[in-house]
Parts: structure tokens; C-alpha cells; sequence
């Protein structure tokens, strides 16, 4: 695996948990407006994990469906920090929101310079919409800065940014929920 | 909008009325002409927003045609749209039905954005009671922006408008309120 597609893989990755975890507010938010924001957020990861799955599964193949959901738990290498199941704590999860959205700005940054025109093309679409990510993150940050357990969140938080492939029961945990029904229904997709 | 004035229509090859990809069948009375296969694709609404067509919307970067295939190249717009695939079927059932084998090409480039929607589909979305998106600037939209009052309602008119949510029904609109008619609002996000 070149370190390339290794890259692509992490932001995959990182994008379908966090998709799922976003989704876990699906219904239960604090707000009617966060509700639909988490819900919308979550659906735009997943989309963007699927794209680059797709430009993965070109070198690794077979198809972003098994990329996504065929490898075991301990092959996914999401950062730590997406894998937390974070509901109920609204603190914890504009935390992470921050945190994440922040550092992914970078990324995406470096993405678009990417001289594989594949890959810059397909950051430049994301970082489209991840403008709107960003813009919501910026939102509650300056709501909620200083709120003391807002601040705790993100020291507890931010070092688990870089901390990658160490299998964890969440993550097993969530595997398990997220490819349930694939497991179990011949020919079930996205 | 910038690229609006390039693509007006949103079809920028078949703006000369002479396509160079048209080909005779041979046998055919008929060969399938690059026009019929654009007034096919227009008659497509969106499966979210069906007050606009495909082809409003702009993501039909380009139509090919030959002998009997037909090449669509389109580009997602939001690329978590659930609509996309409901759009690529619907794409090549109206191609099949034409008597052609379509190919539809999903372009995950940067080619969309929402200056690609054309005048007409920016009148429909109005129309529709959805708020068109705002040119897009450099540097892309800000939060500053969303919550300024430079949006326009699409019943009364009035600029008085408040951001009342980023996010929406679906990813391409945010939530707006009007002061002024005291209506809530769609808004198609800049992207």
C-alpha cells in the first residue's frame, strides 16, 4: 500500500466514524436546528468518505462498500478522537466538532495542492462543503469558549487527534452496529 | 457570476446549433441528435427539488453522442445528495428510451458549483419558494455573511432576513427567516 492511498484511506476512515457518530443525534439533539445540523453533517461526511473510498478501491479494489465495511475493526485507522461515542455530552461533542473541523481544514488544504489532480479535485469539491462544517463549528465555539467544561472537553480531546490504529472496543462496538445488516442481507450496499 | 456568462444555458456545446458529434445511424430514419438528448435530460427535475430541472441545475457537464451511445458526463453536487443516484437512473431511463446505451460518468472533480445553476433554474428555484444561492465569492461563503441580511426572501422580496440554520432539509439548503412577511425560508447554500 503506497502512502498515498494509506493517507486516503485515514481520511475515509476518519470520515465514515464520524459520519456515524454525528448521525447518533439523529433524533435526540438539544435543539430542533441541531438535530438537523448533526443529521446533514453526518450525511456529508459519509458521502465524502464514499468519495474517497472510491478513489482508494482503485489500488486496493474491490469497491468502497468493502473498503468501508468488510475490514475487520482493527484495520480501520480513524483517529481515536471520531471513534468516542459521545452522546449525550453536548460539550464533549462541540469539542470534538472543533477540534476535528480544524484540523481537517489543514488537510484538506494539503489535499488541494496535491499534484495527483485526482485528489486535489476531489478535496476542492470537499472543502466546498466543509465550509459550512467549519462555519457551524465556529458557531458553538464562540458560544460556548468559556464555558469551563467546554475547555476540559478539549484538553481531554485534542491529544487523541493523532492517535491511529489501536484496535478499541468502541470501534468494535460501532463496526458491529454499522455492518449489521450488510452481515446479514445478501447484497446489501450503501 | 462569472461562469454563468460563459454557460448561460448551462449547455455550452450545443450553443453553436452545429455539434460535431452527431452521427448518422445509417439505417436509422432518424440518428439521435445531441439536441434531443439535452430537451430529454431538461425534462428531468430534481428528485429533491423538482421545481428545477438537471439541466438547470448544471450538473450535465457535457453530452456525447455516438452511433448508438450516448456519454453523460455529470458532476454531484453535494456529494452525500442521496438524489444522486435517483438522478444517474433517471438519466439513463430517458437515454434507453431514446433508443441509445447510455454511459453516465460520475466526475468527482471541482466543476460544480452553484454558479453552474443557469438564470432560468435560479427563477424556478424563486418561484418554487426557494431562495437561490448567492454568487460565489473568493475565498467561498463566511459565517459573517450568513448572518448579515444580504439575503434575499423569495415571497416578499425583502432583505430583512435572519440565518435561523445553517443546515436544512437537505445538504444544499440552510433555514432562513423573514422579518418582513414573518415567513421561514429555504436558502440554496453557496458551494
Amino acid at each position: 500500500m503506497t502512502d498515498q492511498v494509506q493517507k486516503i484511506l485515514q481520511i475515509a476512515d476518519d470520515e465514515l466514524i464520524l459520519g456515524w457518530r454525528n448521525s447518533e443525534w439523529t433524533g435526540i439533539a438539544p435543539m430542533l436546528e441541531e438535530d438537523v445540523a448533526f443529521s446533514s453533517i453526518a450525511q456529508n461526511e459519509i458521502g465524502h468518505a464514499r468519495a474517497w473510498y472510491e478513489l482508494a478501491a482503485r489500488e486496493l479494489g474491490p469497491t468502497a462498500n468493502e473498503l468501508a465495511f468488510d475490514r475487520r475493526p482493527d484495520e480501520y485507522r480513524c483517529s481515536r478522537l471520531v471513534e468516542l461515542r459521545l452522546v449525550p455530552d453536548w460539550a464533549a461533542t462541540i469539542a470534538r466538532h472543533h477540534l476535528y473541523e480544524t484540523a481537517d481544514e489543514e488537510r484538506i488544504a494539503a489535499l488541494k495542492q496535491s499534484d495527483d489532480t485526482e485528489i486535489a479535485g476531489l478535496a476542492a469539491k470537499i472543502d466546498r462543503e466543509e465550509a459550512y462544517h467549519r462555519m457551524h463549528a465556529q458557531m458553538w465555539f464562540e458560544r460556548l469558549q468559556d464555558e469551563p467544561r467546554f475547555q476540559e472537553a478539549l484538553d481531554e480531546l485534542r491529544p487523541l487527534l493523532d492517535v491511529r490504529g489501536e484496535p478499541t472496543s468502541e470501534l468494535a462496538e460501532l463496526w458491529e452496529e454499522m455492518t449489521m445488516v450488510r452481515r446479514s442481507v445478501a447484497g446489501a450496499t450503501w | 457570476m462569472s461562469e454563468n456568462s460563459k454557460h448561460p444555458t448551462g449547455q455550452p456545446r450545443r450553443t453553436h446549433g452545429q455539434s460535431p458529434h452527431v452521427l448518422k445511424t445509417g439505417t436509422a430514419s432518424g440518428a439521435l441528435k445531441e439536441e434531443q438528448v439535452w430537451d430529454a435530460l431538461a425534462e428531468i427535475p430534481d428528485p429533491e427539488i423538482p421545481v428545477i430541472s438537471l439541466v438547470d441545475l448544471g450538473v450535465i457537464r457535457s453530452v456525447d453522442v455516438s452511433r448508438d451511445q450516448v456519454r453523460v458526463e455529470f458532476t454531484p453536487t453535494f456529494l452525500g445528495c442521496p438524489a444522486l443516484e435517483v438522478m444517474r437512473d433517471a438519466m439513463a431511463a430517458r437515454i434507453s428510451a431514446l433508443g441509445a446505451d447510455p454511459q453516465i460518468e460520475v466526475i468527482l472533480d471541482d466543476s460544480w458549483s452553484t454558479d453552474r445553476i443557469t438564470p432560468a433554474g435560479r427563477e424556478k428555484l424563486r418561484a418554487g419558494g426557494f431562495a437561490p444561492p448567492a454568487p460565489r465569492e473568493v475565498g467561498g461563503p463566511k459565517l459573517v455573511q450568513l448572518q448579515s441580511n444580504a439575503f434575499r426572501c423569495p415571497y416578499c422580496g425583502s432583505q430583512d432576513t435572519a440565518l435561523e440554520n445553517i443546515f436544512g432539509p437537505t445538504p444544499c439548503r440552510s433555514v432562513r427567516y423573514c422579518r418582513s412577511c414573518r415567513q421561514p425560508f429555504e436558502q440554496f447554500k453557496t458551494i
